[in-house]
């Protein structure tokens, strides 16, 4: 639902400082873009350039001169003549225990990125005596041949949720349920996916930002030791079943596809598939050998 | 709209009665009766896929359909929940979502009838509540502990769920009294107040059986404030709530006029909703107004409706408030009934009507926006703000919230006029206030001050202090531990604020020499670490940190002070980076317990 914008001739003009310095952005921007037009290095996860953030992980705080609290910045409208302060101790400090929360809590292994600023932020997670912290320790669910959730490697970001609801799918098949630290993705009664409403257009894949949720296929692969994304080439093509023109990215390793994505910023698939375009690629494959 | 794909799992013909019935008391017209029993009135497809956003008109009722179900059959089976899926037409998976938030709502035939909450929270801890609920369980009963049920000046307290009957609360238990009120051989006592009717002004209708019904509150100087209200211009009615410098007593302390006239001035429609979700431990004052003077409420929400051009009032109170619900719905009816809701209020030319709705078992939505998304039918998370609920409350429109408490001054400003209201108390703190006096205190319960009495005279007024004072906890859990030399400061929210502590909810919870500060800390944290939304990391993993450093120090031997570096990190973050008052709080009492030397094996 982020296509109500006002185009942007008519959105006027919105001045905010950033670190002492002017930016200016348009109204309806948020305090992250205006950090993104300065420069700034802001780290994100619940965040994505194709979900509605539910700024749920807090690790893009910033100060803002006026509030008591820090305020997420990826969510946080810009206004005209906001003071914002990303560069200072405090903020620093917030970001590193976020990140150290998100650590302790989940396997944050298989996120480069988060994996970045547990070290640029001076994450100290030796201090977490392991025996008395607690982590979520969910099995894999393996429930077909097309994608896999490693819930201890979630982060409860509501990606996916929105992926599946109201930013893409409109499927609803995954929910957030229980409360506080028992929160968790789920179907109703956590019945398998098959069993579920899922539709398998695999757009909650698209936006895990950690891994918990995987192609099957690198799934099976990383479980071999064989998963070796440096060796991988990308094909950008378009969508031979119907007549959308969704573009993909095939990604392939040995000669064979291994995940198939579609670019963010595509005007047509915003990132989305369908089942067909994300899971119908084996007949490319179907050599004669 | 989604489709709605349920699994197989189909409802009982009791379950299937219980949803369509709850979905009649909530909206006639949508159900018709054929020979095989009820048949929904199916919305236009296209009206349905069509809506916009928020807009899925039944989505609200998910709650009191949940409860329906839970009061007849004891628990939601899949089929029940794929059958309110199809009916509210709300995907399957936000419905089990949605359930699984609640304390009150389980996925589990429980085996029994009687569910039994018993309190092991703060106040009833020291008061034996660990205790009964082990002998209770003993006894064959189906037991939860509970976080704070309200009841603490008549401590330990027991919230039954009963399948098919009305749900009970049982105060000052005992195992003897907890089967009597089981059995129906005994009701429920009254809540002492032990102040003198005549220095009462909010609470001098509690002693008075009469004014429960409507006769009665009019005998007793009900609608007289009303009365007086309609003479005015609803924005004079605002400027006498800004006047009188009446603040929210829920315990945020925010200027009520501000926020009415920012309603006021927002076009409608515009809701009022009242906070009555109280659970901060050791907090029991709104419950007592409610059990006893509910007219009061209806009458102070009439005059809010009035003045900022509300329609519909809202009451949104916690599901283990058995009898205060009972109260106020008989006392909404009968209001109806005599013409004091609904269209033409009194004659007066106005509508204005109340619905009431139970929370099921979540103390973050007494949070005012998670209690929005709790009306809603959604997941109680508290909504980032901006924007703010008196712009984009209530499905989205303007909506006034305030506690129960607040909600009555309005009627004692009405009647003497904002300024000479504003002369009462001090000159940032005014009116009168009421106190939750429990845990080691001769006479417990709730006393109505004026601003500026010092803590130690309200001590005195509840009989003052069992055995040697230790500390004080103000504030409830949300709040912080005090010592004795803070007796003298008086308690108005700008003299507590310079002292470093807050007033909150009122909550005052006196405790002795004899109490295990160590175990009544980490009951605080589990309190927090079990209320949490786990909407942002801050809090969701924070409060669950903070309770396994409090666990370190008392099982594993880890010194205070080895602890206390991470501890400060903890708090740092919740209260900076949290979504909302749950978080920012989550610390305050325990980096305070620690501050005076109470738990640690410190003297």
């Amino acid at each position: 639902m982020t296509m109500t914008e006002r185009p942007v001739e008519l959105r006027s003009k919105v001045t905010v400082t950033i670190d002492g310095a002017d930016v200016d952005v348009l109204e309806g921007d948020t305090i992250l873009d205006a950090c993104n037009k300065a420069g700034k290095d802001t780290p994100t996860v619940c965040y994505g350039p194709t979900v509605t953030p539910v700024n749920a992980c807090r690790v893009c705080v910033v100060e803002l001169e006026g509030s008591r609290t820090l305020v997420p910045s990826c969510s946080r409208p810009a206004e005209d003549g906001m003071v914002v302060t990303t560069d200072s101790d405090r903020v620093d400090a917030n970001r590193k225990m976020v990140l150290e929360f998100l650590a302790t809590s989940s396997d944050v292994s298989q996120s480069e990125e988060i994996m970045g600023w547990l070290g640029d932020y001076g994450a100290d997670l030796d201090r977490y005596d392991p025996e008395t912290t607690e982590r979520m320790t969910d099995e894999v669910k393996i429930q077909d041949d097309l994608y896999i959730r490693a819930y201890d490697r979630c982060v409860l970001c509501y990606k996916c949720v929105e992926a599946c609801g109201e930013d893409a799918q409109w499927t609803f098949a995954i929910a957030m349920s229980g409360r506080g630290f028992n929160n968790r993705i789920s179907t109703e009664f956590d019945v398998t996916l098959p069993d579920s409403a899922c539709v398998y257009c695999g757009n909650c894949v698209a936006v895990c930002p950690t891994n918990a949720l995987q192609f099957k296929t690198e799934f099976d692969l990383r479980k071999m030791g064989e998963w070796k994304p440096e060796e991988q080439t990308v094909a950008r093509t378009v969508c031979s079943y119907c007549g959308v023109g969704c573009n993909l990215e095939l990604h392939v390793q040995d000669n064979s596809i291994v995940k198939v994505t579609s670019p963010d910023d595509h005007s047509i698939t915003s990132g989305n598939l369908c089942v067909k375009g994300r899971f119908g690629y084996q007949y490319v494959q179907n050599r004669a050998d | 709209m989604p489709e709605i794909a349920v699994t197989d799992a189909e409802a009982s013909a009791e379950e299937r009665i219980a949803v369509a019935d709850a979905v009649v008391l909530q909206s006639p017209g949508q159900i018709t009766f054929d020979a095989a029993g009820p048949v929904l009135v199916q919305e236009d497809e296209r009206v349905i896929r069509g809506g916009q956003e928020r807009i899925f008109n039944r989505r609200h009722l998910l709650l009191p359909v949940l409860h329906e179900v839970r009061d007849r059959i004891g628990w939601i089976s899949e089929g029940a929940a794929n059958e309110i899926a199809r009916v509210l037409q709300v995907p399957p998976a936000e419905v089990f979502g949605v359930a699984s938030f609640y304390e009150l709502f389980t996925f589990e035939d429980p085996g029994a009838a009687d569910v039994l909450h018993v309190c092991d929270d703060t106040g009833c801890r020291i008061k034996g509540g660990e205790e009964l609920k082990v002998a209770l369980a003993a006894d064959g009963r189906v037991v939860h502990g509970s976080p704070c049920l309200g009841l603490c000046e008549q401590a330990p307290a027991v919230f039954v769920q009963r399948t098919g009957q009305q749900h009970v609360s049982v105060r000052t238990a005992t195992k003897a009294s907890v089967d009597a009120a089981l059995d129906g051989t005994m009701t429920v006592p009254v809540a002492p107040v032990p102040q003198s009717v005549d220095d009462l002004t909010l609470l001098r209708r509690v002693h008075d059986d009469a004014a429960q019904t409507f006769d009665g509150y009019v005998t007793t100087g009900g609608y007289e404030a009303l009365a007086k209200a309609v003479t005015m211009p609803p924005a004079d009615v605002v400027a006498h709530v800004g006047d009188a410098g009446l603040t929210g007593r829920g315990g945020a302390a925010f200027p009520t006029g501000f926020k009415w006239s920012a309603v006021a001035g927002e076009p409608g429609p515009r809701h009022l909703v009242i906070n009555a979700d109280e659970s901060e431990p050791g907090t029991f004052k709104d419950r007592v107004i409610m059990e006893h003077d509910p007219f009061s409420l209806i009458e102070a929400m009439t005059i809010g409706g009035y003045a900022m051009g509300a329609e519909q009032g809202w009451i949104y109170i916690r599901g283990e408030y058995p009898e205060a619900t009972r109260s106020l719905r008989s006392a909404i009816a009968e209001a109806r009934s005599r013409n004091m809701l609904g269209d033409d209020v009194g004659g007066h030319g106005f509508t204005f009507d109340i619905e009431l709705r139970l929370g099921a078992g979540a103390y973050i939505c007494g949070e005012e926006t998670a209690l929005l998304n709790s009306i809603e039918g959604y997941r109680g998370e508290p909504r980032n703000k901006p924007p703010f609920p008196t712009t984009n409350g209530l499905f989205g429109q303007p909506t006034a919230i305030n506690n129960v408490e607040t909600m009555v001054n309005v009627n004692q400003i009405v009647l003497m006029g904002g300024d000479e209201y504003a002369k009462q108390g001090t000159e940032r703190s005014t009116g009168t206030k009421l106190f939750c006096l429990s845990g080691h205190v001769n006479v417990p319960g709730v006393y109505e001050v004026t601003y500026g009495a010092t803590l130690r005279e309200v001590i005195e007024l509840a009989g003052g202090v069992d055995g040697e004072m230790r500390a004080i906890l103000m504030g409830g859990a949300a709040g912080s531990f005090i010592g004795a030399d803070m007796l003298d400061v008086p308690l108005t929210i700008e003299a507590s604020r310079e002292a470093g502590f807050s007033l909150g909810s009122g909550v005052i919870m006196v405790l002795n020499d004899t109490v295990d500060f160590d175990g009544f800390v980490a009951r605080i944290a589990k309190f927090f670490r079990d209320e949490s939304c786990g909407q942002c990391v801050p809090c969701r993993v924070g409060t669950v940190r903070q309770g396994e450093s409090l666990l370190r120090i008392r099982e594993k031997g880890a010194s205070v002070d080895a602890e206390r570096a991470m501890l400060d990190d903890f708090a740092m973050v919740m209260k900076d980076s949290s979504i909302c008052g749950l978080g920012h709080t989550a610390s305050g009492a325990i980096l305070s317990a620690i501050d005076l030397g109470l738990i640690g094996g410190a003297s």
